[in-house]
């Protein structure tokens, strides 16, 4: 199958459609499944919108400069989790042997993984945060230049890059750490909360460590005060809120790193 | 012959044989000479040949759902590693919520009634106490029910409400130990938190915990009991989560929202007894008489959803055809 590129392409569209065909098969399941992984990012919003109505400023910032960074986070996050955030599943995968399988297949290990469970159903978020991120920046008083235009299309582009390569960076763990659980959650999971507030909300190390050590100010943060024309009350420069898609390229590098390390590293666990 | 009816297809007993020849007591039916008990008849010992005994045997009803909650706390404490993870995962969602939170009393101190750090206490015991409650992630009976294991549980003496719960409970006492204490332990590390001044606060925190995990197994055994209708339980599961979620208090206090619309909820609903209820009677946001009331309405609610938990399984006993071999 190796020397025919159309064959590898025709397997991998096998498996999508036979991943359709399953997910479908439940009707009512699948529109609840669907109206269910909306609800999720509405009551995200939700919560914000609850916050506000209890105060004025959130860390210094209103609710319409907030909700631009949620926009941000919320279609940033909900693409990625369309794309690859199934990889979540593979503790599971290597835990019952179905990895074994998965690799003496012709075919790439992580596509296959990607496919195996491609979640139809969280189409319907992706395309709610797009709402979501639109809406926000519709609404917040944008002094537009080419240069700003050209982020609102970029940052969500680098954001859903970033939140791809935390998904499969966090997964890795389960290579070296089988019942390492709901671990990954921590970091996908909380890093969309995190990027859904601005940064001045947290404090001490903390913020360190989640804003500049795994690179979280950079997806929502930061583009958002460089949209907003905001300069930074913690002191960078303007030019960082231009640096995500750099950040996300890194990011990205690292987790293909991560991965092939942590691959060679598998040992099944012979069940 | 009041009262029984002959087998046929689609009446399914939870009970095999209990009597050869004479009716014995209770809701019956016949196949041949051969009498069937229609509905399982609490704990106790059931043998082929001899009627159960009509007085309710006490004492073995508590023997046999203590030996299901010590086996239910064992079962859960062989998960270390994975008990581990979710303790880290807990703590970093504590970091998030807490600052978040007390961004939103900023300045002025205060939100909603809760000072800074009645909010870092919600917050902090909150993390631990969504898994001593268990909100999301259990779906045994539904799975069991899917694959047809479910025989295996009707085919036992105990009614399977029963036995889950006793199991449920032994899970839970676990988790108060291994995922409750932890991220309790942390928060005060570094935030302040409050600490209840009132001596009635503790025995009535205790009691309103012990109430939402009952009360929270309760729900769960309702959504996973769709699946002998539904099968597939994604549906009614994916809206529990969502639902329980925001309506318990977990993403922030119900207070936040204006009173027209909590209070309804409050009462209305089991959901703010899961989480909000015992985390505020223990930050002590109401005086003692509205802290009374609180846990009475969870108690209601406990009371009111066991009992439809029985109802629908009696119900979904009637109807069950097993999946699979």
């Amino acid at each position: 199958m190796a020397d025919r590129p159309g064959g590898t392409l025709a397997a991998y569209r096998a498996l999508l459609g036979a991943q359709a065909r399953s997910q479908t098969a439940y009707r009512v399941s699948f529109v609840v499944d669907l109206v269910g992984n909306v609800g999720a990012t509405v009551f995200d919003v939700l919560t914000v919108l609850v916050l506000f109505g209890v105060t004025r400023e959130l860390g210094g910032f209103t609710l319409r400069e907030t909700l631009v960074m949620v926009g941000l986070s919320a279609c940033a996050f909900a693409t990625a989790d369309l794309l690859v955030g199934n990889i979540e599943r593979i503790p599971r995968y290597v835990r019952t042997g179905t990895l074994d399988a998965v690799l003496l297949r012709p075919l790439g290990a992580l596509p296959q993984l990607l496919l195996m469970d491609l979640p139809l159903r969280k189409v319907s978020r992706a395309l709610f945060g797009l709402a979501v991120w639109v809406v926000a920046v519709a609404s917040a008083d944008v002094d537009w230049t080419p240069g700003r235009a050209l982020l609102v299309v970029v940052a969500p582009l680098a954001g859903v890059v970033f939140f791809g390569s935390i998904f499969v960076a966090a997964a890795t763990v389960s290579f070296f750490w089988i019942e390492s659980g709901e671990l990954a959650n921590s970091l996908t999971y909380g890093g969309r909360d995190f990027t859904s507030y601005p940064v001045t909300v947290y404090g001490g190390w903390f913020r360190g460590l989640f804003a500049y050590g795994l690179g979280f100010a950079f997806v929502s943060y930061h583009p958002a005060l460089a949209l907003l024309g905001r300069a930074d009350p913690l002191g960078l420069p303007a030019w960082v809120g231009w640096a995500a898609p750099g950040v996300a390229l890194v990011a990205a590098a690292a987790a293909a790193l991560a991965w092939r390390f942590g691959i060679r590293h598998y040992r099944s666990t012979g069940s | 012959m009041a009262g029984s009816r002959p087998l046929g297809h689609g009446v399914v007993t939870s009970l095999p044989i209990v009597a050869l020849g004479t009716r014995p007591a209770g809701r019956v039916a016949r196949s041949g000479r051969v009498w069937l008990r229609l509905e399982g008849n609490g704990v106790g010992s059931v043998t082929a040949t001899v009627a159960p005994s009509t007085t309710p045997n006490v004492i073995l009803w508590f023997r046999t759902f203590r030996a299901i909650t010590a086996s239910g706390f064992r079962r859960y404490s062989t998960y270390r590693q994975a008990a581990v993870a979710g303790i880290v995962t807990n703590v970093v969602f504590g970091f998030l919520r807490c600052y978040v939170l007390l961004a939103v009393a900023g300045g002025a101190g205060a939100a909603a009634g809760y000072d800074r750090r009645q909010l870092a206490t919600f917050v902090w015991v909150g993390q631990g106490l969504l898994t001593v409650i268990l909100l999301w992630g259990w779906t045994e009976l539904a799975d069991r029910i899917r694959t047809g294991d479910i025989t295996g549980d009707l085919l036992r003496p105990v009614n399977p409400v029963t036995a889950y719960l006793a199991t449920d409970l032994g899970r839970a006492g676990y988790a108060a130990l291994a995922r409750l204490v932890p991220p309790a332990l942390v928060g005060p590390l570094f935030f302040d938190v409050y600490v209840p001044t009132r001596w009635s606060t503790l025995p009535l925190a205790v009691g309103a915990v012990t109430a939402a995990v009952v009360l929270c197994f309760a729900c769960r055994y309702l959504v996973n009991a769709t699946a002998y209708w539904l099968t597939d339980v994604r549906g009614p599961l994916i809206l529990w989560t969502l639902g329980s979620g925001v309506l318990a208090g977990l993403y922030f206090p119900l207070r936040f929202l204006p009173e027209a619309v909590y209070v309804p909820l409050w009462i209305a609903t089991p959901f703010p007894s899961l989480l909000q209820t015992p985390l505020d009677v223990l930050v002590e946001r109401d005086p003692l008489p509205v802290q009374v009331a609180l846990v009475a309405v969870q108690l209601g609610w406990a009371v009111l959803l066991l009992a439809a938990c029985r109802l629908v399984q009696r119900r979904a006993e009637r109807r069950l055809v097993v999946q699979g071999g």
